[in-house]
């Protein structure tokens, strides 16, 4: 099988001043992702997921281990510009990704620094717009958007860098509930229709629910892995890392305890609804 | 209030003024301020009041957005306005105490002085609500490229320009946000004299400083992972190209300023 992200037992400690401990972020962590894969990495405040999430963009380096992104070796100086290229990464807060005064300029943004021609960039850019279902909105000023809006126009300014795997740094964190929807919807159409290797990482289980794996990383290590349906059902493992199950799978095992077994477990409220009704 | 600093925010706009070149602009718009400290007379402010009231309506603009981009500076125009009458000693006196004076001559200059201000606000405004941030820096960039040759790190100090220019807003909505927090947690930012309102500024300075130093922190970031790595094989979405129009535009405001320059 082709693993676009391949990690094996990666560490890694942020830097601290010289007589302080180094306090390992990452302690072991080893992850693959098919590609075309939609991946969620669920986890606590401090659990690493973050920290991990930039080692696919070589925004930090593993210290141990080996990880490699589109067959590529991140340990490897030369690498690192071909896979960014090729793993793009959106950041919790919108305001803070956004470099330009003007959509389409901060979508071309990405394209530019990889040199694409002038001549495709304006394509690229209307392309992304598109996907993102953001078109109309080219000329207008970033800061007069919503949330949701924003963080659409940030994923369009890697989509117009073309990437096979884009990271999802707990992107709807900050947006609220309408926001939130736009951008997982979003997501969605880019692993469905544009066939973009998709790593989510999110402490949301509603979200994570929608992933075809989950991976549950708790204080830098992974935990588990499996489906949703899987993961959610180990109730020990998540409180171990400190999650809940979503609210379904929650109601699904309380009607057990209480004798009443449904068909399947649910990992959206849909399936419960479906299941209760059935 | 903090959400109507009009100066440096560009209204955006598709008339023939907002696609120009803003190379062609910048050099206008220095042209325009040399030109209202090189005309000296009435008749000259005048015709030059005309060309920028033109420009304007060319541009669609209307008189609010004007004058509000006049409104911060407000104050200083006042300022050097009092200061000129009453310190300016000129032959006709019409009052005096000590040593200020309000002489004709010192209304002349202060009323010369206070529409130079004005004019020179309406020239930069004129500039900045008609292009880009972004336009702008680009146009700067490509203006001053002749400095890399001396390794002057043109586009650098472009790109700087273009992200201050684009937290602006973020970081007024910032400021507005805690300075909220702050009043409900019994901050008062309006009372007391100059220094206790300086020192209120405190609790409202500190969180502001650390927020933007972690933007930047993430910023940096997301440039990184988007690839940036400075001017080296970057390509442009926007190249500046000089239209026939833009040609025109300059030759035009050459000769109507150097013609008020000499002859008014």
């Amino acid at each position: 099988m082709e693993y676009v992200i391949d990690a094996q037992k990666i560490k890694y400690a942020y830097p601290t001043l010289e007589d302080a401990e180094p306090e390992l972020a990452l302690r072991g962590v080893t992850l693959q992702v098919e590609k075309g894969e939609f991946v969620a990495v669920l986890g606590h405040n401090g659990s690493g997921k973050s920290t991990f999430a930039k080692h696919i963009n070589v925004l930090l380096r593993a210290q141990e281990g080996t990880l490699t992104v589109v067959g590529l070796d991140t340990a490897d100086e030369a690498n690192l510009w071909t896979i960014r290229s090729h793993a793009g990464m959106v950041f919790q807060n919108p305001d803070n990704q956004l470099v330009s005064t003007v959509v389409e300029e901060d979508v071309a943004f990405g394209p530019e620094n990889l040199g694409v021609p002038q001549e495709q960039l304006r394509g690229r850019v209307t392309e992304a717009l598109r996907a993102v279902g953001m078109e109309g909105f080219e000329k207008r000023a970033p800061h007069m958007l919503s949330g949701g809006q924003k963080q659409r126009i940030a994923i369009a300014g890697v989509l117009a860098m073309h990437p096979d795997i884009i990271v999802f740094d707990e992107p709807t964190a900050m947006l609220d509930p309408k926001g939130r929807a736009e951008v997982m919807e979003t997501i969605r159409y880019l692993n469905k229709e544009a066939g973009k290797t998709i790593v989510l990482i999110t402490h949301y289980m509603e979200e994570a629910a929608e992933a075809d794996r989950v991976f549950v990383m708790s204080d830098g290590v992974v935990t588990d892995e499996g489906t949703p349906r899987e993961v959610f059902s180990h109730k020990e493992k998540l409180e171990e890392a400190g999650l809940m199950p979503p609210l379904a799978t929650q109601v699904y095992y309380d009607l057990k305890e209480k004798g009443l077994v449904l068909g399947k477990c649910p990992v959206t409220l849909k399936e419960l609804v479906d299941e209760l009704c059935r | 209030m903090l959400k109507n600093i009009t100066l440096g925010q560009y209204f955006p706009g598709d008339t023939v003024i907002h696609r120009l070149d803003p190379r062609i602009k910048i050099l206008v718009a220095l042209l325009f301020l040399v030109a209202v400290f090189v005309v000296r007379t009435m008749w000259g402010f005048l015709a030059l009041t005309v060309l920028f009231a033109v420009i304007i309506a060319l541009a669609k603009l209307g008189p609010v957005t004007i004058l509000r981009s006049i409104r911060p500076l407000l104050f200083i125009i006042i300022f050097t306005f009092i200061l000129n009458i009453l310190f300016y000693s000129g032959q006709t006196v019409y009052w005096q105490w000590g040593f200020l004076t309000i002489s004709k001559e010192g209304i002349e200059k202060a009323v010369f002085i206070a529409i130079r201000l004005v004019l020179l606000i309406v020239a930069t405004s004129l500039l900045t609500l008609t292009t880009s941030p972004m336009q702008l820096t680009d146009g700067l960039e490509s203006l001053l490229s002749p400095l890399k040759k001396i390794k002057f790190p043109v586009h650098e100090m472009s790109m700087m320009m273009s992200i201050a220019m684009r937290f602006i807003p973020t970081l007024i909505e910032e400021t507005d946000r805690i300075m909220k927090a702050q009043t409900a947690r019994g901050a008062e930012f309006d009372s007391g004299n100059l220094l206790k309102k300086a020192k209120n500024m405190i609790p409202l300075l500190v969180p502001l400083f650390v927020g933007a130093f972690k933007r930047a922190d993430e910023l940096a970031l997301a440039m990184e992972s988007r690839c940036y790595h400075g001017d080296e094989g970057r390509t442009r979405m926007k190249v500046l190209r000089l239209k026939r129009m833009d040609v025109w535009a300059l030759v035009l405001m050459i000769a109507a300023s150097v013609l008020f320059m000499v002859f008014l």
